[in-house]
């Protein structure tokens, strides 16, 4: 008997779940990377000494404290701040025009693959507890709750600091000083363990601030990526870029079943597929993984772009 | 928004941002960041 032309040895197709776990350990090994690459002065660890160098003219896109020990680039949100009420610059150009540059490459991305406090809440997430969904829960507490980041930039990062070009008292950058848990986590302890000469000027500021970054983790705990969603002025930012970003989320309701797995699964609470270019999207590509018909797409070319075929 | 919208407002903010860039990095601004990274920043680590 002939064996015909066409019998083709049988293809392994992955599960939605087995992609997801395959994607997630992709992008936790990325954020890795990212984490050891911009904060890669191990000896800092040890000596509680900061790098100096010449790579400090450089903002990293995430919330990376630059007073972190291994901290190669300077912080946007700090640069940022300190910028606006340094009196010898007109207004900080040079890093709000770096992080417009992040922005419109990666939109949320950079939350989703390389800030370092926003893999922190990847791996909090991971603890094997009851998750609380917000979303479904208290839907309007979730709502109302999101909108605290924008007041957060509006005021902590932008207005603040800005008039501090009129009252010296104001000369701080407000959310560093009073809110930041990247700062804290990644600089503060270490340094503070380090540095003896520091452990003697710890004050209430010092408590305030862990006893923050204390509730901020455990809220990461239950609800994933709680810092994020709430509270990140950086996200906030970015997230005004997510519906004209380079990087995109595509979607086509033409393969949707509609099953909703993309919503369970997404760490944002987004009502997915529906709010796709939601400003709240981090861009983890944990939707389009899980997704049984392959409807969404993450990338810089996404099957509704022009010239791009498209994938059944 | 469609798909030619957005690609002109994308290049519209990035020729914008590089505008920015330029005349930030032209003034020192990129000085100025290195001054206050490469010392510790006591208000960030909570000493204040």
């Amino acid at each position: 008997m002939p064996v015909s032309s066409t019998t083709k040895s049988p293809i392994h197709t992955p599960k939605p779940q087995e992609r997801l776990k395959k994607s997630e350990q992709k992008r936790n090994l990325f954020q890795t990377g990212f984490f050891l690459l911009t904060n890669g002065q191990l000896s800092g660890y040890v000596t509680g000494q900061i790098y100096r160098g010449p790579a400090k003219h450089m903002c990293v896109p995430g919330l990376n404290c630059y007073s972190c020990p291994g901290a190669l680039g300077a912080c946007p949100m700090g640069s940022l701040q300190s910028g606006l009420y340094d009196t010898r610059q007109l207004f900080p150009f040079y890093v709000l025009s770096l992080l417009c540059f992040f922005g419109l490459l990666f939109g949320r991305l950079v939350c989703g693959l390389l800030c370092p406090f926003g893999f922190l809440q990847d791996l909090l997430a991971k603890i094997p507890v009851k998750k609380y969904r917000l979303e479904v829960q208290k839907p309007q507490l979730d709502r109302t709750l999101r909108y605290f980041k924008y007041a957060i930039l509006l005021l902590l990062v932008f207005m603040l600091p800005f008039m501090g070009r009129f009252l010296p008292s104001f000369m701080k950058p407000w959310f560093c000083k009073y809110v930041c848990p990247s700062g804290t986590i990644l600089a503060g302890w270490p340094m503070v363990s380090l540095n003896p000469s520091l452990q003697g000027q710890i004050g209430w500021l010092f408590g305030w601030k862990s006893l923050l970054a204390i509730a901020i983790v455990v809220g990461a705990i239950f609800i994933p990526r709680f810092f994020c969603r709430y509270l990140c002025p950086l996200g906030a930012f970015y997230g005004l870029f997510n519906k004209f970003a380079f990087f995109r989320l595509s979607y086509q309701a033409s393969s949707c079943i509609q099953c909703g797995a993309c919503k369970r699964t997404c760490p944002m609470g987004i009502d997915m597929p529906r709010q796709n270019q939601s400003a709240e999207c981090v861009r983890c590509g944990r939707c389009a993984a899980v997704c049984p018909t392959s409807c969404l797409h993450t990338g810089f070319k996404t099957p509704d772009t022009p010239g791009v075929a498209k994938c059944d | 928004m469609t798909h030619s919208k957005q690609q002109r407002l994308r290049f519209g903010l990035a020729a914008l941002a590089a505008a920015g860039l330029i005349y930030g990095l032209a003034s020192g601004q990129a000085q100025a960041v290195w001054q206050k990274a490469v010392f510790i920043c006591m208000e960030c680590i909570g000493i204040g």
